[in-house]
């Protein structure tokens, strides 16, 4: 027995060890090497730890005309924005499909889901062409606005909203309460783990996003982390050490979310897995 | 619930305008408008789209670079999936042992989930280096002269998977830790008591009962590997290289640079058959594989 248990702990600690090694290699190589100065990147054999530590690539990365804080900000604004427009456009959505009933609700739902069988590729060339025609690309507008319908969203909600028993709302009503007040006061309220949750995978869907802010923004002084990122990559691709303070960067609000939402986050990205 | 029909009408309208308003115009229109694209040639910039039927796909078909990406998807897809779900499912079980430090594991594996593909793209651009990098500095120690990754057309695609195999691996790993959770301990004290080493109550236990969500995640990685596109544009970058033409990456090409706009939609349209076609096989193979009945 206790020789099969020996065999279970060596597995766990061999395994653990393999996969914790293959996932922290490339972060250290990255953090090493944001704090290498240039000339030390290139080396035959490669150097592991800086000789000195160098804050140079950091200063650089603030100072170069390319707009880093800039694209920090409007990361954090657009992610921001994005977040709280799916949230609430896909509640009110789901507050009508979970609890008021009308004629051809479920078929309107039925079509709402089958949306999510189209791919966003196939989407994506039409979308930027009508916000071309209504004048909306290279704005912030334009890249928030197609929030306001997320299929997915809507259902994950309605789901969870279909069990607030009828009565509360009722009661609500008897009181003479509007739509509105029970909605924000009522059924908000009452679904606040699955909004957390849906805020913080939404988030962070809208801060890695690089495909359609790639398409919709062209503007230097408008461009997010992951846009800005890759210009980099493009413009500097052999300063690695620049490059490796950029994606250093790009991690750490992420990181701090993370810090104080990790149950809403494992909980968003198991539920998340069906939308796929 | 309602005292007036009017004011449930309004309320109705109201709640629902702005997802309704989204489906028309990012979803229902699209769709539609992008069908017909695919039957034309238009390049946005003058002119009306023309008409031109099945061209578009007819053309595409024929091109070499169609099958070239299906190729380089499918050498994706034969490296990846295998790897994930051996990577996965032991995540997963790792995750489940209730030893000591097992949290710190857990923040550690979901910390590539959480950072964004461009990130993770240029450090593996890095890491990957023939030269400079880490990954072949590391099996130089071991006597192995490592290949040229990303410059070399029959390991580019590989260090691609390196790259996703590290980004995904925290994510398919909770799914899985959901999946053995569900596992009613009673089996395995009853195969304990029969005498059943590890590896066959791994097999005959872990492994059927699981198989649900090992096919969950096969048609999830399966579609996301149809759709891979951050990772390729930032490693290989604009360097044009053949071997990692892949689907996204040409529709954006022939749609945001080309100006094409038809051929670029008519090959998003083929890319939705492709998963289309590649899920429903999945759907109707499950039966000889996935197990069901708990």
């Amino acid at each position: 027995m206790i020789h099969k248990e020996t065999r279970k702990k060596i597995f766990f600690y061999l395994s653990a060890t393999i996969i914790s090694c293959f996932i922290l290699i490339p972060f250290f190589w990255m953090i090493l090497t944001s704090f290498k100065e240039r000339g030390a990147l290139m080396t035959i054999p490669i150097q592991w730890l800086p000789e000195k530590i160098s804050f140079r690539a950091y200063q650089e990365l603030f100072s170069i005309d390319f707009l880093f804080k800039r694209a920090i900000f409007n990361s954090i604004f657009v992610s921001g924005m994005i977040t709280f427009i799916t949230v609430m456009s896909a509640a009110m959505g789901a507050y009508v499909f979970a609890k008021i009933d009308f004629r051809g609700r479920e078929k309107l739902f039925s079509l709402y889901l089958a949306t999510m069988m189209i791919p966003g590729q196939v989407t994506m060339i039409p979308n930027y062409l009508v916000l071309k025609y209504l004048g909306l690309l290279n704005s912030f507008t334009g890249l928030m606005l197609p929030s306001i319908f997320n299929a997915f969203a809507t259902f994950m909600l309605r789901q969870n909203m279909k069990s607030i028993p009828d009565a509360y709302i009722e009661a609500a009503e008897l009181d003479g309460a509007s739509q509105i007040t029970i909605f924000f006061r009522i059924v908000l309220v009452l679904s606040k783990p699955v909004l957390a949750t849906l805020a913080v995978i939404t988030f962070m869907g809208a801060w890695n996003d690089y495909l359609w802010p790639l398409i919709i923004l062209t503007e230097r002084t408008k461009m997010t982390l992951p846009i800005g990122l890759s210009l980099l990559n493009g413009q500097y691709s052999r300063r690695y050490n620049l490059l490796m303070a950029g994606a250093l960067i790009s991690l750490i609000p992420i990181l701090m979310v993370y810090a104080f939402a990790q149950k809403y986050f494992e909980q968003g990205l198991s539920i998340g897995g069906i939308k796929g | 619930m309602f005292y007036k029909k009017s004011q449930k009408i309004t309320t109705i309208i109201l709640f629902l305008l702005p997802s309704l308003l989204g489906l028309l115009l990012f979803s229902l229109i699209p769709i539609g408008s992008s069908l017909y694209l695919s039957l034309s040639e238009w390049d946005v910039i003058g002119g009306q789209p023309q008409f031109i039927k099945l061209e578009n796909y007819s053309n595409i078909l024929k091109s070499e670079e169609f099958w070239r990406v299906l190729k380089n998807t499918s050498y994706f897809i034969t490296l990846y999936i295998p790897l994930i779900l051996i990577v996965s499912v032991t995540v997963g079980m790792l995750l489940n042992f209730k030893y000591k430090g097992i949290a710190i594991y857990r923040t550690l594996f979901f910390i590539p989930v959480l950072t964004s593909w461009v990130a993770g793209a240029l450090i593996w651009r890095w890491v990957l280096s023939p030269e400079y990098g880490v990954v072949n500095a590391l099996l130089g120690y071991i006597g192995i002269k490592g290949p040229g990754w990303l410059y070399d057309k029959t390991w580019a695609m590989p260090g691609i998977v390196l790259a996703s195999i590290w980004k995904d691996t925290g994510f398919f790993g909770l799914i899985m830790l959901a999946g053995l959770q569900g596992i009613d301990s009673t089996y395995y004290e009853a195969a304990e008591i029969d005498g059943a080493s590890n590896w066959e109550k791994f097999r005959k236990i872990t492994l059927p009962l699981l198989s649900p969500t090992i096919f969950f995640v096969t048609v999830i990685s399966i579609i996301n590997s149809f759709q891979l596109f951050p990772q390729v544009m930032v490693m290989v970058l604009e360097r044009n290289f053949a071997p990692t033409h892949v689907f996204v990456e040409r529709i954006y090409l022939y749609a945001f640079k080309y100006y094409k706009m038809g051929y670029a939609t008519a090959f998003s349209w083929l890319l939705f058959l492709m998963i289309f076609i590649v899920t429903m096989l999945q759907l109707k193979l499950q039966k000889r594989w996935v197990n069901y009945d708990t």
